[in-house]
């Protein structure tokens, strides 16, 4: 049996016709940007929130995240997102991480560092990159609005089982080498389709020997290859990082917890329907040149010859061009994809006693307030301060463009962030995603740049 | 709660291109109030419309194209609406007029916000979707029979789960559905709440 299966099977309450099941969801996680469309919804169709102390909200997505911050959000009507949340979520009994609180952060980063997110869990968001919590070992999905709205009012979502995949990254990452470049080489092989109808667990030695942290971020990409979830068996890693957090169990129930997820493992002779084996050694630092996660190349890659017009056109590159040496506006380094502690340590250590070339606009905003102390407490915000990038509060901030703070129309952005599209950063703004080592060394550089050697 | 469907006939709406994604669909810029309607308005702005607040429309885009004035579907390449799992992307959609869409393939959480709200995701193979595209011709979509027939009388069949076909064609609420279970499932939690006392947080918060 897959570990999937075995979760899948643990929380299949009824099966439904069709080979559907009715799921049992564990923990619900909002955010302002949807969480009060959900909440007013329920609240008007008569509906309540069957268990409020497993539904937690935050507010990120569209969050100021320049210091000082207030209600007031450079997005365009923005605060009545927060405004609206805050009040729906108390009406609701419903736990808010809100603007100032100390735990304040990206989703995914908190629901770890609070220990909401537990091993064998199911847990959803209305929020597409849920996936990232798989990396605990639990069934963690992005769902809709009304999918949110459905599992609170009955505590249940309707789900059709998806297929199974393992995707094996064998042998040794190499030196500079990171878990977003993995990420990166899998959809470019395979395409930002490739994971249609499957949830996906990541196997192999280079993935045993990732931190949670790198694990978060191989899990977080899993929506860009269209899979519901990533997922990753969870080990003594996993279980030292959530013991003593606020949500996790404690004393006996630890015990008891620990016992049953030792369980969470696929067999050996487990059967997925579709298998990839990656060699790790195999993987360089990756950058996308176009409009899609699938479009990435090695950072000494050329755009594929084959480039379709209408990307090239958008993106301002020449079919069979190098992707490094770019010339670049600015550097983004944060998102629930690259924005921990370790990930600001591994463009900390290109940047320090550096600065950022002239007229790049550089901005790092960590993942949630408690990277943000944990980093400050290491002295990292200087180093970032002192290349000459700003050093914000936590949220998702500019990995989209809401109507507020942008990089300018047209500009080209090294970012750590999960999306290339269209737009996304900014009107036109071209992006290019990497790793924070790969967007640091571009920082300096002012052109995209292999950040190997750059240390 | 969304308008059954049962069948449906219209020009299909080419935008053939793969990896069309919610950014696209609906610009988060565009997503401007807490609540679900007030969207069609802000239909793939960016392609839409000249420059990025603008409303001036934009010639080349076919969704400017009057042919296409009266479409209820559209064809389109694989991958629709990956990215962000935004609701609001189906929602402007539905508020347009849209009520099925043909792809070689669909990102997950966009298929499923589809069905919740009375749109039906078609997959079809690359083959097919050129055919009905050349055609320029009405397509007759039939969800009974599961089927996509061309105005030159070529048809195709496609796959849907049970689950997602019941909710489209009585336009039925998940929520309404899933109460009628509530005895089970209160069942299932209390067994469950023996089992795994960890999960359960009343007392936590």
């Amino acid at each position: 049996m897959t570990l999937f299966d075995r979760i899948w099977r643990s929380h299949v309450i009824a099966a439904l016709p069709g080979g559907a099941g009715l799921v049992a969801i564990d923990r619900i996680f909002l955010h302002e940007r949807t969480g009060a469309a959900a909440l007013n919804a329920l609240a008007a169709a008569g509906r309540s929130v069957a268990d409020p102390a497993r539904v937690f909200a935050v507010t990120d997505h569209i969050v100021d995240t320049r210091p000082g911050r207030t209600d007031q959000t450079l997005m365009p009507g923005g605060q009545a997102f927060i405004t609206e949340t805050r009040a729906a979520t108390r009406a609701a009994g419903i736990t808010l991480f809100d603007v100032n609180d100390p735990d304040q952060g990206i989703v995914h980063v908190i629901s770890p560092e609070l220990g909401i997110v537990l091993p064998g869990a199911t847990l959803i968001a209305p929020d597409s990159h849920t996936c990232t919590q798989g990396a605990f070992g639990a069934l963690a999905w992005g769902i809709g609005s009304s999918e949110a709205e459905n599992a609170m009012a009955t505590g249940t979502l309707r789900r059709k089982k998806p297929r199974t995949m393992r995707v094996t990254f064998t042998g040794r990452l190499p030196e500079g080498v990171t878990p977003k470049d993995m990420a990166l080489a899998l959809i470019a092989r395979h395409g930002a389709g490739g994971g249609a109808g499957h949830a996906v667990e990541f196997a192999g030695d280079a993935v045993r020997a990732l931190d949670m942290e790198g694990r978060m971020t191989l899990c977080n990409m899993a929506t860009e290859f269209a899979a519901m979830t990533g997922m990753i068996a969870p080990d003594d890693k996993t279980f030292a990082w959530l013991e003593g957090r606020r949500y996790a169990p404690q004393g006996a129930d630890w015990d008891a917890a620990l016992a049953h997820w030792r369980t969470l493992a696929s067999d050996p002779d487990a059967v997925f329907d579709r298998e990839i084996v990656i060699d790790a050694a195999t993987l360089a630092p990756m950058i996308s040149w176009g409009t899609s996660p699938e479009h990435a190349v090695a950072i000494d890659g050329h755009v594929p010859a084959d480039a379709e017009a209408r990307v090239l056109s958008y993106i301002d590159l020449a079919a069979g061009a190098p992707v490094a040496g770019t010339p670049i506006d600015a550097a983004f380094i944060g998102s629930c994809t690259n924005s921990r502690l370790s990930d600001l340590r591994q463009a900390a250590a290109i940047l320090k006693g550096k600065r950022v070339a002239d007229g790049v606009k550089a901005i790092c905003v960590p993942g949630s307030s408690r990277v943000k102390r944990e980093a400050e407490a290491e002295g990292l915000d200087r180093i970032f301060t002192d290349a000459g990038f700003e050093w914000r509060e936590s949220g998702c901030s500019m990995c989209f463009f809401a109507g507020g703070e942008s990089f300018g129309p047209g500009a080209r952005v090294a970012s750590t962030t999960n999306r290339n599209f269209e737009s996304r950063q900014g009107p036109n703004v071209k992006t290019h995603i990497a790793s924070p080592a790969t967007v640091a060394a571009s920082a300096l550089a002012g052109r995209i740049a292999d950040p190997r050697g750059a240390c | 709660m969304a308008q059954p469907f049962h069948e449906l006939q219209s020009l299909p709406l080419p935008l053939l291109r793969d990896n069309v994604d919610t950014d696209q669909i609906i610009p988060s810029r565009e997503m401007k109030s807490t609540g679900k309607t007030g969207l069609a308005d802000g239909l793939f702005a960016g392609w839409r419309y000249v420059g990025a607040s603008g409303r001036d429309p934009e010639p080349a885009f076919v969704l400017n194209d009057p042919r296409y004035r009266d479409s209820h579907v559209i064809l389109a390449g694989r991958n629709f609406g990956c990215g962000s799992s935004r609701e609001h992307a189906v929602w402007a959609l539905a508020e347009y007029g849209f009520r099925a869409i043909i792809a070689e393939s669909f990102a997950p959480i966009f298929a499923g916000n589809c069905v919740r709200n009375g749109i039906v995701p078609i997959v079809l193979d690359k083959a097919a979707i050129a055919h009905i595209a050349a055609g320029e011709a009405p397509v007759t979509i039939r969800l009974d029979e599961q089927d996509v027939t061309a105005a030159d009388g070529q048809r195709w069949t496609f796959a849907i789960d049970g689950e997602a076909k019941a909710m489209l064609r009585e336009g039925l609420d998940a929520i309404d559905l899933t109460l009628l279970q509530s005895s089970e499932i209160a069942d299932w939690q209390a067994r469950d709440r023996a089992a795994r006392p960890w999960i359960y947080l009343e007392n936590r918060a």
